[in-house]
């Protein structure tokens, strides 16, 4: 959905990942089970652009993001790089890919050794990634820019402070200055301010954006809050199940969802005209439906036993992606043809 | 408004004693009512979790009650100082009464055991006269309370992403129909379809069992949706108590309205997020005056010296801020 970049830094085409189960109830699941987390998911990340990744819980997003950082090993497709194929594992390769993809956590409070101060985990990952620099003032000055980067400044205040006795918010930018400290080319970003609380959260949001500016970055934006989507990336997907079931620029996606998961998502989004309990009781949340069993997924589209506007074929036939508009995709029947979806507004 | 379930009156807690305590709560007052959604919601840091935890006497040291009384009145039964109970009488309360969602609890689990194991032994531990097969029957029920596919059931925690994680654990807070749930943050990892589930669900439930809900929060735009009343916290006290809709829609504290325009908005057009200038305060020196007013945009003159009481402006809601003190507000 942007035609007019260049080329993207990275790629996934099929990514597909199937976690085993075994030994569990046996009315459910029979030997060769597999809990189908990722499937055929293609995606682009480009160089100065913020792609949101958003969709439900357990619908595989952090999965995605463990795949492209190659922390898991994939079932299928492919992941590449400049339009290199990725398949290494160990090696001086490997390296390279790992210094260029770089991912952080959603927990800040897990990510940072507690018995290690700023200094230790700034100076370690420069060192990993031969950026500290031949002595101690180039190192000190290596320091220095990154914790400017993310605006921890002065230096020398952060430095020696131990994980416990930063913010939420300062221990993310540490995280972030880690990532940052191996030059990368892309940052995957898994919901990287769920925990903090909102007005530390637009700081790293906004953070995320200059960086990606000043630095070209291509950023993957993992998130289960839409509304932070619509502000801070220019592309969004959404995901189901394990599947992409819609893209496209982010303001469009958002103000005119056409995928039915879509339009449920952002429906349900807080709305502050529906306020207090008299209000809300009409708002029956089993019209919502339930999230489906990803060792049996549904056949067909996986959304179908929750689509309002299912049909014969959604039961039985996977629908590919359709065009909606030039800015826009979805996974879903009522687009073949391109015809305009003829439920209209859910 | 129904009567009162839980009555904090004064409470102040500290972590550490003498001159280098930090003063985490300070003096509050709030009343929770039999079947009523309380949400509490303020900066990282204002407190929110320590005073859940000193409510139900689960603080660990360094934490202290300083000073002030907890009352829970039971239906038809005579009222009761929690901080005063016996620690057998507190187990008993606890249990029996309380059910706490911790913040961070999705990472509780114990990674050894599957969800299943888990789900029936807390049900077995407090009704051992259940069946194995009643017990499986009440973990199945409530994994579909928290959208969760019963073939999950079989999963170990670390099978499971961190909001099914999080699900898991508000299901086992519910397991044992407790007098008032306590949830800290319990719905961060979770889309908000899910959030709209769980939280009308529990709406739903707690009209059914009439339980009241302390819903500890920073995202003050779904507690607008699903609590009645809402507190804000600042540094250690209560700024704010109105009920949702009008703290929503006319926020009186300046706090409040500057964690209101924190939020993207989703819908209409696309607006300046404004976000609270400055930092948190630092609860070791904290300001004099209102505490709030290095960061206030509207400070005038009496802020920096004197602090504002909570006081009322209209018989349900209360605010701390001279811009609303009435002539006959006392320092
Ligand atoms: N090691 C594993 N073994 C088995 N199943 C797994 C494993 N890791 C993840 N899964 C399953 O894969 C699915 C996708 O998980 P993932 O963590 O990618 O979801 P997510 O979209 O990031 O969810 P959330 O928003 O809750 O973080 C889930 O059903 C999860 O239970
Ligand atoms: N064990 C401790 N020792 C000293 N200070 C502590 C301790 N635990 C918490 N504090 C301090 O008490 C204050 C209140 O912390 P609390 O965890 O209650 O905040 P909160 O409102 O729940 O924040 P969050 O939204 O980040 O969960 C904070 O300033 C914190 O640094
Ligand atoms: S393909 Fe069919 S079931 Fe799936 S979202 Fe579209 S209409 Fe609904
Ligand atoms: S009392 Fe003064 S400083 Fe405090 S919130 Fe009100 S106007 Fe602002
Ligand atoms: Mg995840
Ligand atoms: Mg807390």
């Amino acid at each position: 959905m942007a035609p007019e970049q260049t080329t993207a830094v990275l790629e996934a085409e099929g990514l597909t990942k199937h976690f085993p189960v075994r030994g569990a109830g046996r009315d459910v699941l029979r030997r060769g089970a597999a809990v189908h987390a990722v499937d055929d998911v293609a995606l682009s990340l480009h160089r100065g652009r913020v792609t949101a990744l958003v969709g439900e819980s357990g619908s595989g997003k952090s999965t995605v993001a463990r795949l492209l950082a190659q922390l898991q090993t994939r079932t299928g497709g492919a992941v590449r790089l400049h339009g290199k194929d990725v398949t290494v594992h160990g090696g001086r390769r490997f390296r390279a890919y790992c210094r260029s993809v770089q991912l952080i956590f959603q927990d800040p409070f897990a990510s940072l050794n507690p018995v290690h101060t700023v200094r230790y985990h700034l100076t370690r990952a420069l060192r990993v990634h031969g950026h500290a620099g031949r002595t101690a003032r180039e190192l000190e000055e290596a320091l220095t820019d990154l914790l400017g980067r993310v605006r921890l400044t002065p230096a020398e205040q952060y430095l020696a402070k131990f994980p416990h006795e930063l913010s939420g918010g300062q221990r993310q930018r540490v995280a972030i200055a880690r990532a940052l400290a191996a030059r990368p080319e892309v940052l995957l970003a898994d919901e990287p301010v769920s925990m903090l609380d909102v007005s530390i959260r637009l700081g790293v949001l906004n953070l995320l954006r200059d960086l990606k500016e000043q630095l070209s970055l291509a950023v993957l934006y993992i998130t289960h809050d839409i509304a932070s989507a619509r502000y801070f990336a220019d592309e969004t997907l959404v995901m189901y199940a394990g599947r992409l079931v819609e893209g496209g620029e982010s303001e469009t996606v958002t103000q005119s969802p056409a995928h039915p998961y879509t339009r449920l998502l952002i429906d349900s989004a807080p709305d502050p005209e529906r306020i207090g309990s008299a209000q809300r009781a009409e708002l029956d949340e089993d019209d919502l439906g339930e999230p489906p069993s990803l060792v049996t997924p549904p056949a067909g589209c996986r959304f179908h036993p929750r689509c309002p506007h299912a049909m014969e074929r959604c039961t039985t036939e996977l629908p590919p992606r359709f065009e909606v508009s030039g800015k826009q995709w979805a996974a879903c029947w009522l687009y073949d043809n391109g015809s305009p979806a003829p439920a209209g507004e859910s | 408004m129904s009567d009162a379930v839980l009555e904090l009156k004064d409470l102040s807690v500290d972590y550490g004693v003498g001159e280098s305590a930090v003063h985490a709560v300070r003096n509050v007052d709030l009343t929770l009512h039999r079947g009523e959604v309380l949400g509490l919601a303020g900066e990282s840091g204002s407190g929110k979790s320590t005073l859940a935890y000193g409510m139900t006497r689960l603080l660990a040291p360094p934490g202290v009650v300083a000073g002030g009384s907890v009352l829970y009145n039971a239906a038809g039964e005579e009222p009761v100082d929690v901080l005063r109970l016996t620690d057998a009488e507190l187990r008993r309360f606890r249990w029996a009464q309380t059910a706490i969602v911790f913040q961070g609890a999705m990472n509780s689990l114990n990674p050894v055991h599957r969800i299943r194991t888990q789900l029936t032994d807390v049900i077995r531990a407090h009704e051992p006269d259940t069946r194995p097969a009643e017990r499986l029957d009440r973990a199945r029920e409530l994994m579909s309370l928290v959208g969760i596919p019963e073939d999950r059931l079989e999963s170990y925690p670390h099978q499971l992403s961190g909001g099914m994680r999080q699900r898991v654990m508000i299901g086992m807070a519910l397991a044992l129909r407790p007098q008032i749930v306590v949830m800290d943050e319990p719905t961060t990892a979770l889309d908000v379809v899910m959030q709209r589930q769980i939280l009308s669900r529990l709406v739903k439930l707690r009209e059914r069992f009439d339980f009241a809900v302390l819903f500890i929060t920073h995202d003050l735009s779904l507690l607008a949706e699903f609590s009645d009343r809402i507190a804000i916290m600042y540094g250690g006290r209560i700024v704010e108590s109105s009920p949702s809709a009008d703290l929503y829609r006319d926020p009186l504290h300046p706090y409040s309205r500057g964690l209101l325009g924190s939020f993207p908005a989703l819908r209409g057009a696309r607006r300046e997020l404004t976000g609270i200038p400055g930092s948190p305060p630092d609860l070791r020196a904290m300001p004099a005056g209102c505490t709030f007013h290095p960061r206030c945009p509207l400070a005038f003159d009496p802020c920096a010296r004197r602090r504002p009481p909570l006081a009322a402006t209209s018989p349900a809601r209360d605010v701390a801020c001279w811009l609303h003190a009435t002539p006959d507000t006392e320092d």
